[in-house]
Order: structure tokens, then sequence, then C-alpha cells
């Protein structure tokens, strides 16, 4: 900002100077046409109707079928990020108490790191190949005489979902919650038992407290995370709209036209606004911690 | 430590170690073992399946189809993304916070969401401009971007932007030099984990493939898997080890990587 | 010693309980095969302030969280007056401990923080409370009461963690280099402050420390540590003027080495004769530990020369006094002098070096004399 009677300004202040908003034009266009655009797309189709705006779509979201479908996938998201967050604090707890730079510690966070993205099309079939009908236990329990399946084949149901799903949820877990537990300094558990503190007191008064928001956003996350989830299911359950997303696809797919296309587009409004609540939530969670956590 | 509590910590960490190492290996090992399987009962172990992978004409043109949104998505990421990041730091800085939330928004609107979005433009891009597969390529960037941001900003956050470009430009380097020259050689292992976790996103990637009606690998295993599942299952297991492979080769890149960083600041 | 605590406000004495005896005896302790300690053997007197020192590894951090209970002992006890507690848990101790830093409960209150220990001890809330703040006071932080701790300096937060340690009344008070994580002003304000909050309470107190002048500073005595043994246990002074081993002169302060000759009781010194601390020992090569300000200078000729003359090279100030380095040509010597008598020798000076015949510690292994 200093005077133009300076001639050798610094490098940016040539004669070429391009202005500043040029560099960022071909990010913003794409991002306009590919994540913008299309997400107005949903909002749009979702408040559409043949003559114009309507709350028809939205209306439509109260069908018993799809109320059940959003039902089903609260369940389905609430036990596996239940779950996946209990027993992803477990484990990520017995990494922590080990050697920061130990070979346990390294061999896990990199498994979890491929784990927590191993969702779709490969787990579905791994869940097949071990408890589908020829499934290696199946095949192994039923030999010795127990049939898992004695009350309905539960894989292809809401409950072999929450099970399949609890494979990328607990991984998913100990990454984000390990960087809250290395927060957790060993003076403290030191401090508490110096001054005359329990194991149980020091869980109940500071590590529990202090652990608290970071759990509760993972839970969160995890289950913001199981809500968008769609292969996985895809993959293991062939026909029917068990799920919201499974009933987007269905209607995306459907021949009947524009008034499903619309239907999709407000289950996808309805599926965002899910998750983006759920986000914020777990960002204000994160906000609290990072206050003691550094 | 108190002696106790290490012997009650440490079988609670066997165990705990144990236990889940069982739940996450016995499906992996039970694909391998069904990928393997013989045709009839007590039939002997085989690699038919694996060897049969190349008789599916829509399989192996699946696979190819996939390798290369991989590496023409990563390319794209590279060159709108890098460029893009480097210019706001040095230019505009106000702009970082906006970069970063569109950035990280896919995050929060699943791909479910999105390809409800993307039907009637990719309808529109089929008829108008091309209707091969590839043209996946820029859904999969939105895809890729959170990712991608987020390697790259940590990258550029090791590196002094404006200190080295000024340097650079005052000896007399142009924009595209200074990027390429001067910027990514200083975060290389930034840029090589930006790009493996695109590659690995794009060959894990099914939901919009699948919904906007293109055969990539994944949506190909899942056809197979109907007819077929001892193929399907061997096509899986080597998706899985070669995702697995390429993300261990990432932990020894970005591991090597601040370990050259760590030196460099002890010799300043 | 006595004659403070008298003087000392009663109300703070009336709050702490009589002090009382710590003894360690012969405490072993292992990692693998490094003996952490190796029969350390260390009494302090009821309300006395002893500060361990000596390198890091020596085994000083581990007596320190021996006598917390935080760590078990290999062998040997630990006698907190005169009840052995070798097998107590740490929080059934009575022992009082401020960490190196970051020790305070991030999501508590300066105030909550120091009530903490009452409240394991199901003292009732008001009770509680109310004795936190006049531990608060005691350390000056009565306003800051309500603060969290990262809203504290780290001076500050290491006040809270001596009122926090202090508000359960400990038999034993635990100091682990609390001043480590501090800038050096407010490490040496904060080292007084404990001194003085100390001698108040009265509190047996087990300081320690890598930093010899924080030790010097603050302790009744100073023990020496090296390789999970003491060297040498003694009041500061005797420490410094007396050292018992070469490792312990070399520790604590600054020492020339200067090679010379024993004879006949006396160290010979670049044809000076400087008596020894400790009499006895064969004849022979020595090495002679000469403090700095043993050495003295004056002005010298151009071209005189001899074992005791040589050129300035360096010249540090360091406040009242300076350092001034001297090549002797085959040795280099630290003097230390008044700065006003200093600035008469800048580099390049010729200069004659005198001894001053205080008695002298010599050692033998000369593979490390400096050059």
């Amino acid at each position: 900002m200093s005077s133009a009677a300076e001639p050798a300004g610094p490098p940016f202040r040539g004669r070429l100077r391009v202005p500043s908003w040029v560099g960022v034009v071909p990010f913003f266009v794409y991002v306009a046409a590919f994540l913008i655009l299309p997400t107005a797309i949903v909002v749009g189709g979702a408040f559409a109707g043949t003559h114009g705006p309507s709350l028809t779509n939205i209306s439509a979201l109260t069908q018993p079928y799809i109320l059940d479908s959003f039902l089903h996938s609260v369940v389905l998201s609430a036990s596996s990020a239940v779950i996946g967050a209990v027993v992803g604090a477990v484990l990520a707890y017995a990494v922590a108490s080990g050697a920061p730079n130990g070979v346990i510690r390294r061999v896990v966070t990199s498994a979890c790191g491929v784990l927590s993205q191993f969702g779709g099309v490969t787990l579905a079939f791994a869940f097949i190949a071990t408890l589908g009908g020829a499934g290696f236990i199946t095949l192994w329990l039923q030999e010795h005489g127990v049939n898992i399946y004695a009350n309905g084949v539960w894989l292809y149901q809401l409950s072999g979902l929450i099970l399949v799903y609890t494979y990328f949820q607990i991984p998913l877990m100990v990454i984000v919650f390990l960087p809250a537990l290395d927060g957790i300094r060993p003076q403290w558990r030191e401090a508490t038992s110096n001054l005359g503190g329990t194991s149980w007191h020091y869980w109940r008064h500071i590590a529990g407290p202090l652990l608290l928001p970071a759990f509760l956003g993972c839970l969160l996350l995890l289950f913001a995370n199981s809500f968008s989830a769609y292969a996985t299911a895809a993959a293991l359950i062939n026909q029917g709209g068990l799920i919201v997303p499974l009933q987007i696809s269905n209607a995306l797919s459907s021949e009947v036209g524009l008034a499903q296309a619309n239907l999709a587009s407000s289950l996808a409004l309805a599926m965002v606004v899910i998750v983006v609540v759920v986000t914020a939530l777990y960002s204000w969670l994160q906000s609290r911690t990072a206050r003691w956590v550094r | 430590m108190n002696r106790r509590r290490h012997r009650r910590l440490q079988l609670f960490r066997t165990i705990v170690l144990v236990v889940l190492g069982i739940f996450f290996l016995v499906p992996i090992g039970a694909m391998v073992e069904f990928s393997t399987r013989g045709v009839g009962i007590n039939s002997p172990r085989t690699l038919s399946s694996f060897t049969s992978i190349f008789s599916y004409p829509d399989l192996t043109g699946a696979i190819v189809a996939s390798l290369e949104l991989a590496a023409i998505t990563s390319a794209a990421m590279l060159l709108l993304l890098l460029p893009t990041m480097v210019w706001v730091r040095l230019r505009v800085p106000r702009m970082v916070r906006v970069i970063e939330v569109l950035c990280l928004a896919p995050l929060t609107i699943p791909a479910i969401v999105l390809v409800v979005g993307l039907a009637p433009l990719y309808q529109w891009i089929n008829i108008n401009l091309s209707d091969s597969i590839l043209t996946l390529g820029f859904a999969y960037l939105i895809l890729v971007l959170p990712y991608a941001y987020r390697s790259l900003d940590a990258g550029l956050s090791g590196v002094d932007v404006r200190t080295l470009s000024e340097a650079a430009r005052s000896l007399g380097a142009g924009w595209a030099t200074v990027v390429s020259r001067i910027i990514v050689p200083n975060m290389s292992s930034a840029v090589l984990n930006a790009c493996l976790l695109s590659v690995a996103v794009v060959l894990g990637e099914f939901t919009i493939a699948n919904l906007l009606n293109f055969e990539n690998l994944q949506v190909a295993i899942a056809t197979i898997g109907r007819a077929n599942a001892g193929v399907s299952i061997a096509v899986a297991v080597a998706s899985l080890l070669f995702v697995f492979v390429l993300l261990l080769a990432l932990s020894f890149v970005s591991r090597s990587g601040s370990r050259r960083r760590r030196v460099r600041v002890g010799v300043t | 010693m006595t004659a403070l605590v008298t003087q000392t406000d009663a109300a703070a004495r009336s709050e702490s309980r009589a002090s009382v005896e710590v003894r360690l005896e012969d405490l072993r302790r292992q990692y693998g095969s490094v003996h952490a300690l190796d029969g350390l053997n260390l009494t302090i007197g009821a309300g006395e302030l002893v500060a361990l020192l000596g390198p890091s590894g020596c085994g000083k951090t581990t007596a320190l969280r021996l006598v917390a209970g935080l760590e078990d002992a290999d062998g040997g006890r630990v006698v907190i007056g005169g009840r052995d507690v070798t097998l107590l848990p740490a929080n059934r101790r009575d022992a009082g401990m401020v960490f190196q830093a970051y020790s305070l409960f991030p999501h508590m209150t300066a105030r909550q923080n120091v009530a903490f220990g009452l409240r394991m001890r199901k003292v009732a809330s008001r009770e509680r409370l109310r004795r936190a703040g006049e531990m608060l006071e005691l350390v000056g932080l009565a306003a800051q009461s309500d603060r969290y701790a990262h809203q504290l300096s780290g001076g500050q937060q290491q006040r809270v963690a001596l009122a926090r340690a202090l508000a359960i009344r400990p038999s034993v008070l635990l100091l682990d280099e609390p001043l480590s994580a501090l800038d050096a002003k407010v490490r040496s304000q904060l080292r007084d402050e404990i001194r003085r909050v100390q001698l108040e309470v009265g509190t047996t107190t087990l300081f320690v420390t890598h930093d010899q002048e924080e030790a010097l500073a603050i302790a009744d005595r100073v023990g020496v540590m090296r390789a999970g043994r003491l060297e040498q246990l003694a009041p500061p002074t005797t420490v410094y003027t007396q050292p018992a081993t070469a490792f312990v002169a070399e520790f604590v302060g600054l020492t020339n080495r200067l090679s010379g000759v024993v004879r006949g009781g006396a160290v010979e010194v670049r044809g000076v004769r400087i008596p020894l601390i400790a009499a006895g020992g064969a004849d022979g090569p020595a090495v002679a530990l000469v403090r700095p300000e043993a050495v003295s200078l004056s002005a010298a000729t151009d071209t005189a020369t001899g074992p005791l003359l040589g050129t300035v090279i360096a010249l540090a100030f360091l406040g009242a006094s300076s350092r001034v380095t001297v090549d002797l040509g085959d040795a280099v010597v630290l003097v230390q002098i008044p700065t006003a008598d200093a600035v008469a020798y800048p580099a390049g000076t010729r200069v004659r070096v005198a001894l001053r015949l205080d008695p002298v510690l010599i050692t033998r292994d000369d593979a490390t004399v400096t050059p």
C-alpha cells in the first residue's frame, strides 16, 4: 500500500499484474458446475411440481413406506454408530496406551485408514463370503450343528447391515477418536492418584468429562457416515427400499418419470438436512474439545 | 508406571487387539477362501476364479476404465486444485476459508445425494458432449476434493509459499515455473499423498457410476457377482490388495517425507 | 531454619500438620539393563527441603516417583514419618506433587483444581472451597480463582499446581522440575516463591532439578546424583566450595581443568603449589579442578613469557562480573573477575594469570582434559 513513486515494488506489482480473482476462476467455474449446480438441482427438484413450485414432493415424504425407510436408516445409523463408537473407543484406548511410535500403533492406524474406507461392494462380498448361505463361518457352524439362519437369513436385512456397517465404523472411530485420547496427559492420572483419587475417580472426574464431548462428536460423525452410505447396502440387498439411500436409487432408476425424479430430490434434500445438522453438532463438539486438547 | 496396573493394561490391550483382529481378518480371509474354492464338494483349492477374470470382457473393460479414471482424476485434481490453492495463499488470502469450505463440502453431501443432482447434468453431457465413461471424471474430481485438499493443505503449510515464490519471481521465474519447479518439489510427498488417495477413492467408487449407468470396476464386480460369486470375489480381493498396497506405499511416502522435513528444520 | 519457621504466619502453620521425616533406604529400580536407581540412601529431615540435582538419566526423577508411589521399587524401602509406605499405592501416600507442566485438569477452574484432592478426601463442599481459596491466596492467585488452565500463564499454572499439592496437607511435597518449562525471569521469581511457601507451611520437600543454580538457591541441602547413586549430599555452599568428587565439581558451577603433578600433599600446577581438599593419594600426574573465580589477572608486557602468561581471546559480560577466556598456549583458562576490572583486558591483551591457593580437588582421568 506504499506510494506509487516506488518503482521497484514487491514481485507481484509488475506491469503484467493480473487481477487477483483471475486465478480462482477455473476452480469456481468447475465447483459451480459439478457441486453447486447439482445441489441446486436437488433443492429445486424437491420443491418442483408439474406446474411450478409446490410442496407435493415434500409431503410425499410422509408416505408410510418412506417414513419406514427413514426409521430404518436412523435405527441402522444409530446402532452402528453406537457399536462402532464404543468398540472403536476401546480399541483406540488400547492403541493410545501403548508406545506412541510402536509397531502396534502404526499397524493399527494404517489398517484403520484402509478399513474405514472399505465400504461398498467389496465389503458386502466379504460378508457374503463369511456369513452368506455358503459362507465360511455359516458352513463351519453347520458342520458343528449350529444354524445361524434358523430364524431367517438376517444378513440381508437391517440387522445384517448393522453388523456389516460396524466393519467400517469401528476403524473410523479409531481414526477420529485417537487425537482426543492422545490429548489426555499422563500427568492427569498421576496427579489424580497423588491427590488421593482411585482409577474410578480418574475416569469419573477427569478422563470421562474430558473425553465426553469428543466421544459424542465422533458418535455423530459415525452416524452421518452410515446414514449417507449407499454402496454397501446396494451390493448386499438387491431389491426394495429398506433405507433412504436405497429409496433414492429406486426413485432415480424408476421409469415412471418426473414425479419420481422429484421424489428422489426431496429424499436427497431431507438426507442432506439431517447430515448437515449432525455434522454441525459434530463441529461444535469438536471445537469444545479443542480448547483442552492441544 | 505401577507394575500391577501395567500388567492389567497389557492384558486388556492383548485381549482387545486379538478379538478385534479376528473380527477384521475373518471376512478378508473368508473372501480368499471363497475365491479359491473348487467346484464340487471336497474338490481341491483352485485359482480358476482368478485366472478366469480375463475371460470376462466386460470386467477387463471396466478395470481399464477405472484405472483410466483414476489417472485422469488425479491429474485433473493437481491441475485444478494445486495452482488454485497456491494462488489463493499468495494473492487472495481472505479466500482461503471459502476454498476450504467448498473443498470439504462433499463430505457433508453424500454421493447418493450428489448423484440425484448430477443425473440431469449427465443426461445433457452424454447427449451433447460425450457418452464415454471417462466423463465420470468430472464427478469424481468432486469426490476426491476433501481428501486432496487436506493432503495438499498439510503440505503447503509446511512450505513457506510466499517467501519461496517471491524469491523465485525476483529471480525471473514465471507463474507456472514457480508452481512446478519450486512449490511442488518442496511438497512432493503431499502431492503424492493426494494422488494416491484420489486413486483409492476412484477405484472404490460405486454409487455414482451405478446410478448413472456406467460400468466401472465396482459396478462390474457387483454385476458379475450375481452370476458368478467366485470370480467377482476374486476381483474384489485383487482390487482390495491393490488399494492396500497403494495405501501402504502412501504411509511410507508420508513418513519419509516428514523425516526429511525434520532434518531440514534442524539444519537451518 | 527453625527460627524462620517460628516467625511465619501462625494461621498457615496451624493449617499444616506436623512436619515428618522422609527416608529412602537402599532404593533400587531397573529398566531393562539400566540401573535407574542403584541403592539410593537419603534422609530428608522434618521440614527440610532437599534438592536432587543431576544430569538427565541420573535417576533423580525415578527417586521422586518412587516416593510418590507412581513407580514400584525393585528393592529398598520408602519411609514417610516412620511409616513404611513402600507397598502403598500412590493414592494412599499423602504425597503432594507438582509436575513439570500441564498437570492442571483443563476442564476445572483453578479453585476446582485445588479443591480436587479435598473432594477425594470427602471434605464437605463449603469447607473445601474455603481451603482452596486460602491456598490460592497463599500462592498469590486469589484473583484468578475462577480461571481455567488455558487462561493462566505458565508460571500461574505452576502456582496453582503448588496450591493443589499443598491443599491436601501432604506429609511430603514432591517437586518434579516444576520450573523447567518457564522463562528465565519467571523461573527465578517462582523459585523464590516456592521456597517462601515451603518455609511457611513447613512441609518436608524433595525438589528434583537439572539446573544447579536452582538447586543451590532453594535447598537446605543439595544431593548431586550420578548413575543412580548420590555423589554428595551437603548444604549448597559445601557442594560448591568442597565438592566431594570431580563429577560434583564439574557439574556444579564452572571448572578449569589444569594438568599438574601431585607431590607431598599438594598439587603443582604451572609452577604454583595448591593445597588439596582431600589429602592422600599417590604422587604423580593429575588434573586440578580450579574454579574461574579462583583465578585472577594482571597486565603483562608483550614480550614476557612463562607458564602463567597468555593472551585474552574472549571477554563475556555477565553483569556485575565478567568471564575472561585466556589462552596459555597449551591450555585455555576461564577467569571470572569483577566487570570493572575486566574492561582492562580486551581480546588480544597479554596477561599474567594468578592462581589463588584455595584447596582444590584433583582427578586423574586425563582422557577428558579440556584443551
